[in-house]
């Protein structure tokens, strides 16, 4: 049909209007393009420039001297609060937060879906439908509760502390934003893994069960190594997510040595002492920006792998 | 005793019944096909063979053994699977090899279990590759691999040759045959192509809505199906089932074979069975298999029953190495097998030879065989 109906169009002129409608398209797409990226610019010129540049020169000008030195003092100087350290303290606070959380919510989330699609159970559907619904909870609903409850394991970790010795972290600022982020991120989690397991065949199951593989040994055998795609979406996703997160951090970790990244990062900005060093802020902004990117840059590339290629069909 | 024993098998899905009192056994050896329509129960039969499904009541022995309640792999049993289910992410040999090393087995050992396989199935050049390196056929020999690798007391194969083209299904289906007859392996098949079933079975049983049809050899199902199900189901072109009535002819009775704007076929029967006397002028279902309806020319010499008549041809389809006819009877087509070379024309008048020897007749309002 459509040999003989180009032919067709072409001759009555359809040509210029193909090429207009392109014009607009991409016109448009290249506008949308350059407002996203506008601010990132912005940030990112701003950082490489000295105080007197910015205070004298254009917002979108390219630095005329470009210096590494508000990056330094962002990362080792700057005053957050009161302390003057820099936030590399508060950045690996982050990672030490970040890294468990995603691990943990992941791994979970995996082992839900193979339950809940390999070895289903009356009730399943309803338990993920619970599950998904966990996934539009509004945070803010469950600062209050969350508190109380955190506040509980605290109490018990004391009282761990002083009858064996250990408390097992219980009360620890940053073990407490690892448990929040993991009960928040299974809904989600689950809800990946869930689906890339439903379309995963369970003849591959049935195939491992035969062959006298146990519960977990088929999760770790043949369910993970197949599950490289999702893992990486999840992954992403979860990391993005927990480093970005604002609200949970400054409610449960917004005081003190445990302060993650993006509560430091607000501190800095927030500062009220002398002049406002917009360079060192962005400095310091586009540093607490660069993992979530570097995540994506190191794994995006397992998005377009097709892993399951050849183990069914023809 | 046979080897294989099944008695009394139900499997319930809530409220449905999936298997309904299933009893089939099979000899050392042997090569049972379970065939049927999609939805019959023959994959859910296999499973429970397999312990992948459970069973409401019954029992399944094999060799002496009853394995109702056995985990999967503590049934001495190995399946191949429809899709194949080769792990993705091991090669060749690891998907060989999996059963064994979950069970323990000291990595020399499978090795040589490996290689001994690999041989039988001239795989070996492939053991390093990942499944998704290999093409359909290389995929099924791989899966048939990693079932011959554990020697089990039984084989199970579900469907295993429905994702391949036709020419590798031919094949295949020769490779397991042969694969059967050298190891001497007792084997379970599930398939939806009665083709296979006739060609690998030593036993079929025919199944439809969770009940077994039929259960015998393939002979038996094809010379003498129970019922109108098992007439219709086996066979390809499949069997003629035309509405006739039953008159008399002098003494004997004779089938009535109405036509179009002539008057009704006439085919007198020398040995009818003993029951058709009781549908004297009622109607029947006639069956004729097409190769029993033929050109005169070609039609059995020893047949001590055959009847002439005379068919209006509406189609000649050549197939090669037949040509079948198409005519009208009882208001069906009917197709009627001739030699290749048979001169016979679209539009014209033929006598065509009913080989009444090879014909069965069924009831029309319970589907069973008149005998």
């Amino acid at each position: 049909m459509s040999a003989v109906t180009t032919p067709a169009r072409q001759a009555s002129g359809g040509v210029s209007v193909k090429t207009l409608n392109r014009i607009v398209i991409y016109g448009l797409l290249a506008l949308f393009a350059l407002f996203y990226l506008m601010p990132l610019f912005v940030m990112l010129v701003t950082s490489f420039k000295t105080m007197d540049e910015i205070q004298n020169g254009n917002m979108l000008a390219l630095p005329k001297a470009p210096t590494f030195d508000p990056w330094l003092k962002a990362w080792g100087e700057t005053c957050v609060g009161l302390t003057c350290a820099g936030i590399k303290g508060y950045f690996w606070n982050s990672i030490k937060m970040v890294v468990p959380a995603v691990l943990i919510s992941t791994m979970l989330g995996a082992l839900n879906g193979y339950v809940l699609t390999k070895w289903r159970f009356r009730g399943a559907t309803l338990v993920f439908g619970l599950m998904l619904f966990a996934c539009f909870i509004p945070f803010q609903s469950v600062l209050l509760p969350m508190a109380t409850i955190l506040g509980s394991l605290g109490r018990f970790g004391v009282t761990l502390q002083n009858s064996v010795g250990t408390s097992f972290g219980l009360g620890n600022p940053t073990v407490n934003l690892v448990f929040v982020h993991v009960v928040y991120g299974i809904g989600f989690t689950t809800l990946f893994f869930r689906n890339y397991y439903e379309a995963f065949p369970t003849e591959l199951v049935k195939a491992a069960q035969v062959d006298g593989a146990s519960f977990f040994q088929i999760f770790r055998r043949i369910m993970l190594p197949n599950s490289m795609p999702i893992f990486v979406v999840t992954v992403i996703y979860q990391f993005t997510n927990i480093w970005n997160d604002f609200l949970f951090a400054s409610a449960y970790a917004g005081t003190g040595d445990a302060m993650p990244m993006t509560v430091a990062l607000n501190n800095v900005v927030n500062t009220s002492t002398g002049v406002v060093e917009y360079n060192v802020n962005m400095a310091a902004a586009m540093i607490a920006a660069l993992p979530t990117l570097l995540v994506y840059v190191l794994a995006g590339r397992y998005f377009v792998r097709g892993l399951m290629a050849g183990a069914v069909k023809g | 005793m046979a080897f294989l024993e099944i008695d009394g098998l139900r499997k319930r899905f809530g409220q449905v019944e999936i298997l309904k009192g299933i009893d089939v056994e099979l000899e050392k050896g042997g090569f049972l096909v379970l065939v049927g329509p999609s939805g019959c129960g023959k994959s859910t039969l296999l499973n429970t063979i397999a312990g992948l499904e459970t069973i409401t009541s019954g029992e399944i022995r094999v060799d002496g053994r009853t394995i109702n309640d056995l985990h999967p792999s503590k049934r001495d049993i190995a399946m191949v699977f429809q899709s194949y289910a080769l792990y993705p992410n091991m090669t060749v040999a690891g998907n060989i090899s999996f059963g064994m090393e979950m069970r323990g087995v000291p990595a020399a050992e499978r090795q040589k279990a490996i290689d001994k396989v690999a041989k039988v199935l001239q795989i070996g050049h492939l053991l390093q590759r990942k499944p998704s390196q290999l093409s359909g056929g290389q995929r099924q020999r791989v899966a048939m691999g990693r079932a011959l690798v554990r020697d089990p007391k039984l084989f199970l194969f579900d469907e295993p040759l429905s994702n391949l083209d036709a020419k590798l299904r031919v094949d295949m289906r020769i490779e397991i045959k042969r694969l059967h007859a050298t190891t001497g392996t007792t084997i379970v098949y599930v398939t939806h192509d009665q083709i296979e079933a006739m060609t690998l079975a030593t036993k079929i049983a025919v199944m439809r809505d969770g009940e077994v049809q039929q259960f015998g050899t393939p002979a038996e199902i094809y010379n003498n199906p129970s019922n109108l199900f098992v007439a219709d189901f086996m066979g390809s072109p499949a069997m003629n089932l035309i509405p006739a009535t039953i008159g008399t002819n002098g003494n004997a009775l004779s089938v009535v074979l109405q036509r179009e704007a002539r008057e009704p076929i006439n085919l007198p029967m020398a040995n009818a069975p003993a029951g058709l006397s009781a549908f004297q002028g009622k109607p029947i279902i006639f069956g004729v298999r097409p190769e029993a309806l033929t050109d005169p020319e070609g039609a059995e010499r020893n047949a001590s029953n055959i009847a002439t008549a005379d068919c209006h041809i509406e189609v000649v389809e050549p197939a090669g190495s037949d040509t079948f006819a198409v005519t009208n009877l009882g208001g069906k087509g009917v197709v009627a097998r001739l030699r290749a070379d048979a001169n016979i024309q679209p539009g014209s008048n033929t006598p065509l030879a009913f080989n009444l020897t090879k014909a069965v007749f069924f009831d029309p309002a319970t589907e069973t065989r008149i005998r």
